[in-house]
């Protein structure tokens, strides 16, 4: 047997990205439907008024910001775009500064979400069986208990941030565990979770260097992984075959990064939007202290309502759709979270309803690029609510205006300030 | 009444296994999948409407019979 090898020269052997840069336009935005971005704090405190807006007046805004982009606010729309990945690419998936050569495609930098037909659906073959309904159930139990000892540190307090000290740790341990990372590094995680998503509109050096971070600390772990295998998902990739062979070695960092920053932020907003929307309303949480069984349904509601992830896509080639003059490599802004707030999908579209019954939202996207994670995703949400309304069932905002929102494709609460216990 | 999953239009969601546990399962990649012949025994109508009504593919199909 030959000694793998495949890591051993780190990434950056592969020379310098290739692909286009624009200019980094910031500031107050001047029209939404004409100069949107997703990056600036008036999106970031509050985009659901700026998406109902713009769904009643455009409904496809435009922006000449990264280089030049478009948003769709209605259901109909963001669903068409998702099918279509003849017309749309997902060669990268960050609205950015940065559009990455057109010969990354079908690959991308982290496969499968990356990815285009039909490589996509191989790379993505590898990864579901780790990832259905009963392959996380197995993690359950865990989780339940780190839940339980989160909030075991936080007594005697009666002012917490539930997003930095609950909300954040919850999904960081449960990736880390599966991919087979040692736990105490779960700090770093944040920061590379906040550089890949939140520092879009840093200058590139700076974004560059933060993701090499990322990388070098990547192909650590995979080297320990290569040297002492183990059951593990980071094992699991290193030993992957696909069409006869072990994958790339891009391929394999790039998934593993995809999994570690796309599992993160996005449940860590999803448990923090929820309990936002309990403390601030008492009703809503009363009745699923007193009624536990509704908390499924009561969970697809605030994820519809709050749903914390939007995707891009890359146009490939100038086209006029519905109405839009698309040109090759404009952005598509995919929010499923305006989708999920179409009047015309959903009934009391902006209320929350906890006890909806249908509910067709989108949270975790549409067509082949379903999120991977939603059943891991789901199971986190579920137990975390689960222990902190059973241990905590009294809570409320502490400063209303001290919560803050990450801004950029993955929304949710960053500062979360809870009052804890009586009134 | 009858169900069935439009294997082009599934993508895993799973809202089908998780409301009506009795009408559907997941397979080992996730998707979602009819044991038997789909038919719905009485008492799980209700179940298999709402499945339906959830599935956000729009994969599941309902046949209601006479
Ligand atoms: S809910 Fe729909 S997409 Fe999801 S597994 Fe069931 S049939 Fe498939």
């Amino acid at each position: 047997m030959t000694v793998d090898d495949r890591f051993t020269g780190g990434f950056r052997k592969q020379g310098p990205p290739a692909g286009t840069r624009n200019e980094i336009v910031t500031g107050p935005v001047s029209d939404w439907a004409t100069d949107f971005s997703h990056l600036e704090p008036e999106w970031a405190a509050d985009p659901y008024p700026i998406q109902d807006d713009l769904r009643a007046r455009c409904p496809i805004a435009h922006t000449g910001r990264f280089g030049g982009g478009w948003l769709p606010t209605r259901y109909e729309d963001v669903a068409a775009i998702a099918y279509d990945t003849e017309r749309f690419s997902s060669r990268s998936i960050i609205m950015s500064n940065y559009r990455p050569p057109a010969e990354t495609a079908p690959v991308g930098a982290t496969p499968p979400i990356s990815s285009d037909p039909p490589f996509h659906h191989d790379a993505r073959k590898l990864l579901l069986p780790a990832f259905t309904k009963k392959a996380v159930a197995r993690r359950e139990e865990a989780t339940r208990a780190f839940c339980h000892s989160l909030v075991d540190a936080l007594e005697g307090a009666d002012v917490v941030d539930a997003a930095r000290d609950y909300a954040q740790h919850i999904p960081i341990r449960v990736i880390a565990d599966m991919l087979g990372f040692p736990p105490e590094d779960g700090p770093r995680f944040s920061r590379f979770v906040e550089s890949a998503l939140e520092g879009v509109n840093l200058p590139p050096e700076e974004r560059m260097a933060r993701m090499d971070e990322l990388f070098d600390y990547l192909y650590d772990q995979i080297r320990d992984h290569v040297d002492n295998p183990r059951d593990d998902l980071t094992t699991y990739l290193v030993e992957a075959e696909l069409y006869g062979h072990k994958l790339q070695p891009n391929h394999v960092a790039g998934t593993i990064a995809l999994l570690l920053i796309a599992g993160i932020d996005t449940t860590w907003s999803a448990i923090g939007a929820s309990l936002w929307h309990l403390a601030k309303t008492p009703a809503d949480r009363e009745r699923l202290v007193a009624e536990p069984d509704l908390l499924p349904t009561a969970m697809e509601e605030l994820l519809r309502a709050y749903a914390p992830v939007t995707m891009a896509r890359l146009v490939k080639e100038d086209m006029s759709w519905r109405g839009a003059d698309m040109r090759a490599d404009d952005w598509v802004l995919l929010s499923f979270p305006a989708a999920n707030r179409d009047p015309e999908q959903f009934e009391r579209a902006g209320e929350v309803v906890i006890d909806r019954e249908v509910n067709r939202h989108v949270a975790f996207g549409l067509g082949i690029h379903r999120c991977v994670g939603s059943h891991l995703a789901r199971m986190e949400l579920r137990v975390a609510l689960e222990v902190w309304l059973e241990r905590i069932p009294v809570f409320g905002l502490a400063d209303p205006a001290a919560v803050t929102w990450a801004a950029g494709q993955v929304r949710g609460p960053r500062t979360l300030p809870l009052r804890l216990g009586g009134a | 009444m009858k169900v069935q999953i439009d294997p082009g239009r599934c993508q895993g969601h799973g809202r089908c296994y998780d409301l009506a546990p009795g009408l559907f399962e997941e397979d080992d990649e996730g998707y979602g999948r009819v044991p038997g012949d789909g038919a719905v025994p009485p008492g799980q109508e209700q179940a298999a409407r709402l499945a339906a009504a959830n599935c956000p593919e729009r994969a599941v199909v309902l046949t209601e019979e006479a």
